[in-house]
């Protein structure tokens, strides 16, 4: 039985394994594609979601909205570890949210976000409840770290992935 | 223009050698063991980072494919000491 | 071509974006040791696994982009490494640390009325 080989593994890996090897040879090509797809043929039984990919340009756009979140908390971990906030006590702690979004490669991505962020660090999903968990390092308003998430990342994931 | 970059280059490198040496720090002091195994993470990311820079003095790609085998042993490495913090074993029977 | 003999318009992005990856990194790691608690502590690493080694990759790749006369850009795969493997690390540490600290809690509770005495409880913090 010929099980399905997944189209955009596929392409990953095989750009992968140029990168690697830094040629695009036609016998690179050729060698690498065969290879991804034995070792996906393998893998199949590991993982048998597959995403669904619709409107993979506003992955684009979130991609930027995300540089220039990093970016700025940098800025404000960098204040904050350089003791530069002035005399206000700095307070971390844990912050809740409901999330709406249940599918896994959407979850997977807002938790790559929220990791790369500095100041945000994913710490417990409850999926019977639906609820995150992160800690933030410079909580000053918990609100407002739900809005964030809920509308610069999670809305544009849950429009690509469901 | 070129006395700058090598300045921007020595920078760099003392740069990833303080931080090495905080990392190093905080893995003698600890307090508790997951602040180890944290400095452990910070120290061969920053190892990682002075193997790229000897790649860009020494103009050899042999420091990339040693610099990525570190960022994947790390993180397998990492992986291991977090689940042994966890639960006392590495691999659940 | 050498890296010193490297063009005005290339070197001087690069001495800059390692400029600051390198003071990014170690003001993150001068945040694991300046920083009060081991929750707090997560983030000071995070800064340089994330702006400070893409800074540092990006010049990398400029460098070796210039030098060989052709685009190198197999540095992105570090990048993208390092990006998709930080939440799990920074998940199981979390967890790691969350556990302890109640394990360590239940123990020193059950020790306190019976030893009455400051030594077992340094003990089971510091270990």
């Amino acid at each position: 039985m010929m099980r399905r080989i997944p189209p955009v593994f596929l392409v990953v890996l095989v750009i992968m394994w140029l990168l690697v090897n830094s040629t695009v040879s036609l016998g690179h090509i050729v060698l690498g594609t065969i290879v991804s797809a034995l070792l996906l043929l393998a893998a199949a039984p590991l993982r048998p979601l597959q995403p669904t990919i619709r409107r993979g340009y506003r992955l684009f756009t979130l991609m930027a909205v995300v540089f220039v979140d990093i970016v700025r908390s940098n800025i404000g971990v960098a204040r904050v570890i350089l003791g530069l906030v002035g005399e206000r006590d700095v307070r971390a702690g844990f912050v809740h949210i409901p999330l709406d979004m249940t599918d896994p490669h959407g979850l997977a991505g807002l938790s790559m976000i929220i990791t790369a962020t500095p100041g945000t660090i994913w710490v417990d999903l409850n999926l019977k409840e639906k609820r995150l968990t992160i800690h933030v390092l410079d909580l000053l308003d918990e609100d407002e770290w739900i809005h964030r998430i809920k509308e610069r990342y999670e809305r544009p994931l849950m429009e690509v992935f469901e | 223009m070129n006395a700058f970059l090598d300045g921007a280059i020595w920078f760099a490198q003392a740069c990833f050698a303080l931080a090495t040496a905080f990392a190093t720090i905080r893995l003698i002091i600890g307090p508790a063991a997951q602040d180890r195994v944290l400095a452990f993470d910070t120290m061969y990311i920053n190892g990682m980072l002075s193997l790229l820079m000897l790649g860009i003095r020494s103009h050899s790609t042999a420091y990339f494919d040693m610099a990525l085998l570190i960022a994947l042993f790390g993180f397998v490495g990492t992986i291991a000491l977090a689940k042994f913090l966890l639960r006392g074993e590495v691999i659940e029977p | 071509m050498n890296w010193t003999e490297l063009p005005a318009w290339a070197a001087l992005p690069a001495a800059l974006l390692l400029i600051i990856g390198g003071l990014l990194t170690a003001t993150g790691s001068l945040g694991l040791l300046r920083l009060p608690n081991f929750l707090m502590r997560m983030h000071g690493p995070s800064m340089g696994n994330t702006l400070g080694a893409g800074s540092v990759l990006i010049a990398s790749m400029i460098i070796s982009s210039v030098t060989a006369g052709h685009p190198v850009i197999h540095e992105i795969l570090i990048t993208v490494f390092i990006v998709t493997s930080a939440p799990v690390t920074a998940m199981l540490l979390m967890r790691a640390a969350i556990y302890r600290t109640r394990v360590n809690e239940e123990r020193r509770r059950q020790q306190l009325p019976a030893e009455q005495s400051g030594q077992s409880t340094e003990r089971s913090t510091a270990d």
